[in-house]
């Protein structure tokens, strides 16, 4: 009896982990693709039958690259707005979730709700007037454009909002009484008190504006100032498509967040979600 | 030196706890107004206005009904349309199972199969899509490579209609199906064991329990990743932009697709405020819907 039971146990563990481990391949399969793609020349990515192993082209791509798109111009253009927005953007709006989880005022839910009903609003709707927007400003192709529109995201406020509302009152309270102003104690009790918090919505926020493509393109003309999602797609369109630098360019924007990503899974992934998952 | 302290005085008087809350919110709200509430309100007047050569005027309707007798944007809807019925179940189904096998007692190493899962949700839209046009390229693509070596011709993927749909589908669902999996497997470790227990003392089977005790209890999840999915989807941009560029023969024309060609390859402002209002009253309605049907089975 026993023992039918052990082997009934050993049988759906190997079904159980042949299954994983078949999702697990589909699921890896194509980033190892990916590198292999990024070290090798561009005729190596399309033989048959394919080549698996890393090559050895891997500077000569970076090089072609380079020459290509200006691939460290790219990188930096997406670093400096991607950290000045996530800056910015967890202040403001961690700012904003306080205010609604902790204040009394006037209009609260009324301001609360409008914030509530642009996180279902499509972002398509104000992509064209934005853009009329900025190229009266004279802001098309500069950092300002793409960073402004997002920084008060209103999702990233109503997830502060959701955790401010467990910080203490007795806590603010005890900072008024030693005589701490209002700015005080939003940037040295409230803030470091958050900081499981914020970070979450800091990679939430990360994420999105690594990965924006949509308004980026439209509002970067020139290639000197694109971000890499942007110069990647413009690498597609050439007549003469050179697989090896475009693999290596995919990497280059996978591997600084995925890095990341193995390093604070944790975070990583209730940041993506948005903080819906807490573990 | 007295000047400073006296504008210190000024400053602690004007910050106080009343006025605090409105100015930690004003750069938020500032923003929102700029960045948010005057363009909805903008496109929406674009959407009734018409441009000839430069001269902008008040065209009512004429946008609204020009879309509706575009064959088109009728297009468009469908394929996005055909796109979210198949692929939203597809992808929910399979988060469900792998979020059911990843919480199997037997399992170990969960950590390292979660954040294999997970890995997808990660990479850039525009990275994952340029891989897939690799992989599934018709002629040189592995994908191709490794259905021959089981006898299966080659597909045109990209470039035949009905499999540039299935591509789409393919690599949305495998950008998104860990995210929602991880979602749901939050969803089932909150059901209470002692449910399980119960059931299988009254004689149920494991399947019978699947179907009687967790999808009922992953209700409201499955309403949260439904409508995130459903909204999404109808937004798909970045994948049909480079996987297929809409094409071929405009197969892959997603709505959002048709309103950035419009907007920023033909530069009809009016038109494409239009589509984007039609996409605004659309994910309104289908919310609205979702929500009202899970409402009513309760």
């Amino acid at each position: 009896m026993t023992t039918k039971k052990k082997t009934t146990n050993i049988l759906k563990k190997i079904g159980l982990y042949t299954l994983l481990l078949i999702g697990v391949f589909i699921s890896v399969f194509p980033f190892y693709w990916m590198f292999i793609g990024a070290t090798n020349p561009s005729g190596q990515i399309f033989s048959i039958p394919p080549n698996l192993t890393p090559g050895d082209h891997f500077f000569e791509n970076l090089r072609n690259l380079n020459e290509t798109v200006g691939i460290w111009r790219v990188m930096m253009n997406s670093l400096i707005i991607t950290l000045v927005f996530t800056l910015f953007s967890v202040i403001i709006c961690s700012a904003a979730g306080y205010a609604f989880a902790k204040y009394q005022f006037k209009g609260r839910e009324a301001i609360f709700f409008a914030l509530l009903l642009a996180i279902m609003i499509p972002y398509h709707v104000t992509l064209i007037p934005l853009f009329q927007l900025m190229a009266d400003l004279g802001w098309l192709n500069t950092y300002q454009a793409v960073i402004l529109p997002n920084l008060a995201y209103p999702f990233a406020i109503f997830l502060m909002r959701q955790n401010m509302r467990s910080l203490p009152d007795s806590l603010l309270e005890a900072a008024r009484v030693d005589g701490a102003g209002e700015f005080r104690i939003f940037f040295t009790v409230v803030l470091p008190t958050m900081r499981p918090a914020l970070a979450a919505v800091a990679i939430f926020l990360f994420m999105f504006q690594w990965n924006n493509f949509l308004w980026p393109l439209v509002v970067l003309g020139s290639s000197d100032m694109y971000t890499l999602p942007v110069a990647l797609s413009s690498l597609v369109g050439l007549s003469r498509v050179d697989y090896g630098q475009i693999m290596l360019g995919t990497t280059l924007s996978t591997l600084p967040i995925m890095i990341f990503f193995l390093l604070l899974q944790r975070q990583f992934i209730s940041g993506i979600l948005g903080g819906s998952v807490k573990e | 030196m007295n000047s400073t302290a006296k504008a210190e005085k000024k400053k602690r008087k004007f910050v106080t706890p009343k006025t605090a809350p409105y100015i930690f919110i004003a750069p938020a709200v500032i923003l929102f107004l700029l960045f948010t509430v005057y363009p909805v309100i903008s496109s929406l007047i674009l959407s009734f206005q018409t441009t000839t050569g430069g001269v902008t005027e008040f065209a009512g309707l004429d946008n609204y009904r020009r879309l509706f007798n575009d064959p088109l944007f009728y297009q468009a809807l469908g394929n996005t349309f055909i796109i979210l019925i198949i692929q939203v179940p597809i992808m929910l189904t399979l988060a469900v199972l792998l979020a059911v096998l990843m919480n199997s007692a037997l399992l170990r190493m969960r950590g390292f199969f979660r954040v294999a899962f997970f890995m997808p949700a990660i990479t850039a839209l525009v990275a994952y899509a340029i891989v897939f046009m690799i992989l599934l390229d018709e002629n040189y693509g592995i994908v191709n490579y490794a259905l021959s070596l089981v006898g299966i011709d080659p597909i045109a993927w990209l470039n035949d209609p009905f499999w540039a749909k299935v591509s789409l589908i393919i690599a949305v669902t495998w950008r998104w199906t860990g995210y929602n999996m991880v979602i749901f497997l939050a969803g089932l470790q909150g059901i209470s064991k002692d449910l399980y227990e119960a059931a299988s003392i009254d004689g149920a089977g494991k399947i019978r329990q699947f179907f009687s005790i967790t999808l009922p209890q992953l209700k409201p999840i499955f309403l949260f990743t439904f409508v995130l999915s459903t909204i999404g989807t109808l937004q798909l941009f970045d994948e049909p932009f480079i996987l297929t560029g809409g094409g071929p023969n405009n197969s892959t024309l997603t709505i959002s697709l048709y309103l950035y060609l419009n907007g920023f390859r033909y530069f009809d402002f009016n038109y494409a405020s239009a589509i984007a209002y039609v996409l605004v009253i659309i994910i309104a309605v289908l919310s609205w819907l979702q929500m009202k049907v899970a409402g009513d089975k309760e």
